[in-house]
């Protein structure tokens, strides 16, 4: 199988998870498509996602993989509502699928949900099938 | 009126399904309240009825010891309607289960005819995990105690490998201090 044809078959599998878990139509779930801006997840759905997504691709997503709620809520990584310097390279050390550059830019909490993608996704699913 | 939306579970097999009845009556209150002259079981109910009874399986797995919560209705469809006289047999199984939370597909059959199916998200909230939920239980332990036991789990259940389920397999409901 070529790498082409692995990462299209993952953004066809997660299109299909996310169709089924948030009720969005098909063609909303383009790869820039963000999870909860565009496609209006809440974080309750990710519960549904990761179950959807460890079944789609046999992978087991333990807590805090997909999104690293325990680093948001540590005082040792968090400032004034904003993720400082030593929590910012634990997200990258966590989340090496994830583009966070536009995080980055403005590191308050609320924002990384906001950011991540479906492109985000496909890559967290290579990632774990790398593994 | 109590929030009691199944009679009484038939099958509890720990960890996998379970199958509950729920006898539609004409006494109900809300039989007559919701569509006056027409009385059929709401929508809602039926759904509330779904999620007890994979709730209660799903708790189960938890030990009956923390908070689990509805978290969501991934799908749900009602065809036709459940009308006085009608006995909806709900069988719920358990799709996935992790240690922050359970799916389960559950359905309802009227006499056979399907009439609800349903894919159910619970989550689990460690008790451990913030200030708002650290040491908080869904239910009173006494009055869990007494739901499970008004319904049945403890007359049919089993874990897979047929032994019976006991209460005192179930140390919360001993514990003397009570949120």
């Amino acid at each position: 199988m070529s790498s082409v044809t692995s990462k299209s078959e993952i953004f066809a599998k997660v299109q299909e998870a996310l169709v089924d878990a948030l009720g969005v139509d098909e063609d909303e779930v383009t790869p820039q498509a963000t999870l909860q801006g565009d496609l209006g997840a809440e974080s309750i759905d990710f519960l549904d996602i990761v179950f959807r997504l460890e079944k789609a691709f046999g992978i087991k997503i333990e807590r805090g993989e997909l999104f690293p709620e325990d680093i948001l809520t540590n005082t040792e990584y968090v400032e004034a509502g904003k993720v400082n310097a030593a929590g910012m390279a634990k997200l990258k050390e966590r989340m090496p699928f994830a583009d966070l550059s536009r995080f980055a830019a403005d590191p308050s909490v609320q924002n990384l949900g906001k950011q991540l993608t479906v492109q985000d996704m496909c890559n967290f699913v290579e990632h774990k099938l790398a593994a | 009126m109590r929030w009691f939306w199944l009679d009484r579970f038939t099958e509890f097999v720990a960890g996998s399904h379970a199958t509950a009845v729920k006898c539609v009556s004409l006494s109900e209150d809300h039989l007559q309240e919701h569509l006056p002259d027409y009385p059929i079981m709401p929508n809602s109910l039926v759904a509330e009825g779904m999620a007890q009874c994979g709730g209660l399986l799903v708790s189960e797995i938890y030990k009956f010891s923390e908070l689990v919560v509805l978290a969501k209705f991934a799908r749900c469809t009602i065809e036709g309607e459940a009308r006085p006289g009608d006995v909806i047999r709900y069988k719920a199984v358990v799709d996935q289960a992790k240690d922050f939370g359970a799916s389960v597909q559950v359905k309802g059959d009227i006499d056979g005819r399907p009439f609800s199916e349903g894919e159910i998200f619970f989550a689990r909230f460690d008790p451990d995990s913030t200030e708002n939920t650290r040491g908080r239980v869904l239910f009173n332990p006494d009055d869990l105690r007494s739901w499970l036991r008004v319904v049945g789990v403890f007359d049919v259940g089993v874990r897979t490998d047929g032994t019976r389920l006991r209460l005192e397999d179930y140390p919360h409901f001993f514990q003397t201090s009570v949120v």
